[in-house]
């Protein structure tokens, strides 16, 4: 993997009238070029501070960041605008120039870059052919969806050829659908263009559905890194284990005993094995949990089932899930609460 | 009760009253915006907030405006009359009134430009930072381009208030239609004469804030 971008030990306290917030404590990151790289965790974890780190636009109190191998710590103000031309990024409100026209708002960048104006048009027009709104060029920002709008602004972070995206919660003011949408534009571009994107979001789903590494933050600090595959099928951390879960492990599964968590990848389709097994056990099951989706006639996904308290018939059930090749995982750190497990994060 | 107005050198010089007193506004309301609009526009980049932080110039200038702000218009025309003696060749008439007009105005001009450039959306601004653009570029073509309208509606209330006080000129001998209005009215009793003028002052006004309105209208983009 060769490593476009490099944060070093990045702190960034923010120093207010009577208070101080350290909204990162000594990241560490290395994202590889052409990744699709996820940021997620909760609300004022600070993934928006991170990827302001990124391209500068906040100074990290301590530490440095590595584009390309060059320190932005050591740039002069016009060295480091010149790096931001290839490092674009697009926002959860589009924050286009509302009084400009699509095409001029693509124009922008290429204004700023001393691209040429007939040629800067030339382009804006193709890369609106890219979003798919070529047919919108004269419009006004206040004439179009909040979809459109974030293709407008994606068209406009395209323009100068950058080498990395960076979005943050690009898709949050977005319906379900329109979301989907910008997500695979963002897919495309990764793939057709090879461009880097770094991706923050506070939603598994979208990780899952476009991201190749995932980073948690938690607090501040960098509580995992990894491919998606692998934080998705063995999260370590708490913060990682109660997004990938997506409950609080006080909560619900207090109460229960023997929980196992089943990881569907590509060889099965959940119902009928947990069905099946129900059958060949001759005892139920409760589902706590269960997050699968259907691609391509396979299932994607996880559950949690919690197993009868009969040890004989939960040791017949975990042969038989084993045996069809299911990842299956005991969760003793969910019996007891969530305490036992806050000493791994 | 208009007999007064029947004759035509009194028509005459309402007519030239009028022309005197869109000359010292639309004088008068520029050059209050060569001076105001980059002072505006440094409290904006020089603030807490702005793109180029200065405590120390941001606070001269905050308080600057401030204090020529709280002098009023009438004791500010006294205090300035070396000035316009300086720059006009005297200290009374239409043109010595424009200097001491501006100076009262850039003040409020600056005030005016600081809060439209302040309703620019702070995001719009993050991203042409991060597309790289220097501090000239979004300070011309984010930050005044985006905050046309508002500075336009901005204008408008700089004309309509530049053309108030310079009414209030006349009253210290700086020619135009309050001129008029206190020599007939006033110190004469010619009251139609009186009339007339503060009507021509209110249609003048009202012409203003409609074109203004307009002009507003017809630019904005946001629908
Ligand atoms: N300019 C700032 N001044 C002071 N504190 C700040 C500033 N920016 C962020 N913070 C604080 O830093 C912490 C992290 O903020 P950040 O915006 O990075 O969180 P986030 O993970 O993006 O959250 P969200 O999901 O709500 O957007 C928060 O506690 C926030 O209050
Ligand atoms: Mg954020």
């Amino acid at each position: 993997m060769e490593t476009i971008i490099r944060m070093q030990d990045v702190s960034k306290t923010f120093i207010g009238r009577d208070d101080q917030v350290e909204a990162l404590k000594g990241v560490s990151l290395e994202i590889g070029r052409g990744d699709i790289c996820g940021i997620i965790g909760m609300s004022g974890a600070g993934k928006s501070t991170l990827v302001r780190c990124l391209n500068f636009l906040e100074k990290p109190t301590s530490g440095t960041v590595f584009i390309e191998e060059r320190d932005l710590s050591s740039l002069s103000p016009a060295q480091l605008r010149q790096v931001r031309r290839e490092v674009a990024m697009i926002f959860q409100h589009f924050n286009l120039l509302m009084q400009r026209n699509v095409l001029d708002n693509v124009c922008f960048p290429m204004e700023i870059n001393g691209v040429k104006k007939a040629d800067a048009r030339k382009r804006a027009k193709e890369l609106l052919e890219v979003v798919g709104l070529q047919d919108k060029a004269k419009s006004y920002p206040s004439q179009l969806s909040g979809g459109q709008k974030q293709r407008v602004a994606i068209a406009r972070a395209l323009a100068n050829n950058p080498k990395i995206l960076l979005c943050d919660e690009a898709t949050s003011a977005l319906d379900p659908t329109t979301t989907k949408a910008i997500l695979h534009l963002l897919q495309k571009i990764n793939r057709e263009f090879g461009i880097t994107i770094v991706i923050i979001t506070h939603e598994m789903a979208v990780v899952q559905e476009i991201c190749s590494h995932v980073a948690i933050l938690n607090e501040g600090e960098l509580a995992e890194y990894g491919s998606v595959e692998e934080v998705f099928a063995h999260p370590k951390s708490l913060a990682a284990k109660k997004l990938v879960f997506r409950i609080e492990p006080k909560e619900a599964l207090m109460e229960s005993r023997r929980c196992v968590r089943i990881v569907f990848r590509e060889n099965s389709s959940f119902e009928p094995v947990i069905a099946n097994m129900v059958l060949a056990c001759r005892t139920p099951v409760n589902i706590l949990l269960a997050d699968t989706k259907d691609i391509g006639g396979v299932a994607h996904g996880q559950m949690i089932l919690q197993l009868p308290d009969d040890e004989a018939s939960a040791a017949r059930m975990l042969h038989y899930l084993r045996e069809r090749k299911l990842e299956v995982e005991e969760l003793p750190s969910y019996m007891g609460g969530g305490e036992a497990g806050e000493s791994d994060v | 009760m208009f007999e007064n107005l029947m004759q035509g050198q009194i028509l005459q010089m309402l007519a030239e009253g009028v022309v005197v007193t869109l000359y010292m506004t639309l004088f008068s309301t520029f050059f209050a915006y060569v001076l105001g609009l980059p002072i505006g526009i440094a409290l904006v980049v020089t603030s807490e907030k702005g793109l180029r932080p200065q405590k120390v110039v941001y606070k001269i200038l905050d308080i600057a405006v401030n204090v020529v702000r709280s002098v009023p218009f009438l004791i500010l025309m006294i205090l300035l009359i070396p000035l316009m003696r300086l720059i006009a060749g005297k200290s009374y008439g239409p043109t010595a009134t424009i200097v001491a007009l501006t100076l009262a105005a850039a003040p409020f001009v600056a005030r005016l430009v600081e809060s439209s450039l302040l309703e620019v959306d702070p995001g719009v601004v993050e991203a042409a930072q991060s597309m790289g653009a220097g501090l000239w570029t979004i300070i011309w073509k984010v930050m005044l381009a985006e905050a046309k309208i508002s500075l336009i509606v901005g204008a408008t209330i700089a004309l309509g208030t530049v053309l108030g006080y310079s009414a209030m000129a006349g009253a210290i001998g700086g020619g135009g239609l309050g001129d008029i209005a206190i020599r007939y009215g006033y110190y004469r009793y010619q009251e139609d004469i009186m009339i007339v003028t503060v009507a021509l002052l209110i249609l003048l006004v009202q012409g203003i804030q409609w074109l203004g309105t307009w002009l507003s209208k017809k630019l904005d983009r946001r629908v």
